[in-house]
């Protein structure tokens, strides 16, 4: 897919300023392009390096447990298909709340090890199980409370004030983690699983 | 509401900051070693972006050099402009799902244009904030323990990802105006 707008995008572009006569604009574009990408990424080791920072001594500070204790009722709510102390909920919320904060690198392998517990307790290993589809949707959904790189991006090109967008951001992630609660319990019943 | 939430958006960082460094001065947390050594791995992660923004935002910019972009803007336009979506948005909400780093080439595309204080700059700051890389995360996971029947997981992730799109939309607008 992102090979096919990729290429939709560049070769549409090439013929659309050969038909138009606009090659040498093409030519500008190319160099201009690029040079904008090396300098944004250079401008962003900054936010990037300061908020990784923050968030290891957030970690080392205990936060991401104090936030784990604050979500296991509603992780217990919303999968009902774990055992309550199976080690795939411990790993579940840890994701959840690594995420909330930002913390990408510790989500992951948090994530990874969750889907391992889950897979443990599934009996076909080849099919996703309702708790996996719970939790990946609640993954691909979930709240970032500091979006750091698109605040980066903001400040690199003059924003009066480029954390403005949280509340917005916070809402609109709301509302889709809402529909993907909603979603997975429903559809959840139009999906059979083999027998 | 509207004002309270304005405001307590500018207050989640600095906030954030003091409950970080209180609570870890509370336990006793070595604070700027820690940092220092969090901090260390920024370089490599921007550096890491390099490829991705050069491939999309060279793809952006021969795109609306050519005249496509506004092309296709004044054809989407009929559609779009009644829903309140401006259709200089519609490739980030396709590319969101597909690939971080390319939706985040167009995002940067949009803020450089059109300025980041600018309702498009704004509207594409919060989708890029707001939603995350759908298939990346499907594929990553699923694929990580061998599930290859991924059953309603795409179609829930993308339900969302359209809804939180919508979401911006009439945020931004009631936010920014």
């Amino acid at each position: 897919m992102v090979n096919l707008l990729w290429l939709f995008l560049m070769l549409s572009g090439v013929i659309i300023a050969m038909i138009k006569g606009r090659a040498e604009a093409v030519t500008a574009a190319v160099l201009e392009g690029a040079k904008t990408a090396v300098d944004t990424s250079f401008g962003l080791i900054a936010i990037i390096a300061f908020w990784l920072g923050v968030m290891r001594v957030a970690e080392a500070a205990g936060l991401v447990e104090f936030l784990s204790r604050l979500v296991r009722p509603l992780v217990r709510l919303l999968f009902p298909g774990l055992p309550p102390n199976h080690p795939a909920v411990g790993a579940i919320i840890l994701t959840l709340a690594a995420n909330i904060l930002g913390l990408g690198n510790a989500a992951t392998p948090a994530g990874l090890a969750a889907m391992r517990e889950m897979q443990k307790l599934n009996p076909h290993p080849e099919e996703a199980t309702p708790a996996m589809c719970t939790f990946l949707a609640l993954n691909t959904a979930c709240l970032t409370l500091v979006p750091t790189t698109v605040i980066g991006i903001r400040a690199l090109y003059g924003s009066r004030e480029p954390a403005a967008i949280i509340g917005t951001t916070i809402l609109a992630t709301a509302c889709g983690m809402t529909v993907a609660v909603l979603a997975d319990a429903v559809l959840r019943r139009f999906y059979p699983k083999s027998k | 509401m509207i004002g309270f939430v304005s405001v307590a958006a500018e207050w989640v960082i600095p906030g954030l900051l003091l409950l970080v460094l209180v609570a870890a001065f509370c336990r006793r947390v070595p604070v700027y070693e820690a940092f220092v050594s969090g901090a260390q791995e920024g370089f490599a992660i921007a550096v890491k972006t390099i490829p991705y923004l050069v491939a999309m935002l060279v793809a952006i910019s021969v795109f609306r050099a050519s005249g496509a972009m506004a092309g296709m803007a004044h054809l989407l336009a009929p559609v779009l402009t009644p829903l309140g979506i401006p259709p200089e948005v519609l490739p980030h909400a396709i590319m969101r799902p597909l690939s971080g780093g390319a939706a985040l080439g167009i995002a940067t595309d949009i803020i450089r244009t059109h300025g980041p204080d600018s309702f498009l700059g704004r509207l594409v700051s919060t989708m890029q904030g707001s939603s995350d890389t759908t298939f990346y995360v499907l594929s990553l996971y699923f694929g990580a323990v061998g599930v290859k029947k991924y059953r309603y997981a795409p179609v829930t992730g993308l339900l969302a990802d359209f809804t939180t799109f919508l979401a911006s939309v009439l945020f931004v607008r009631l936010f920014f105006r």
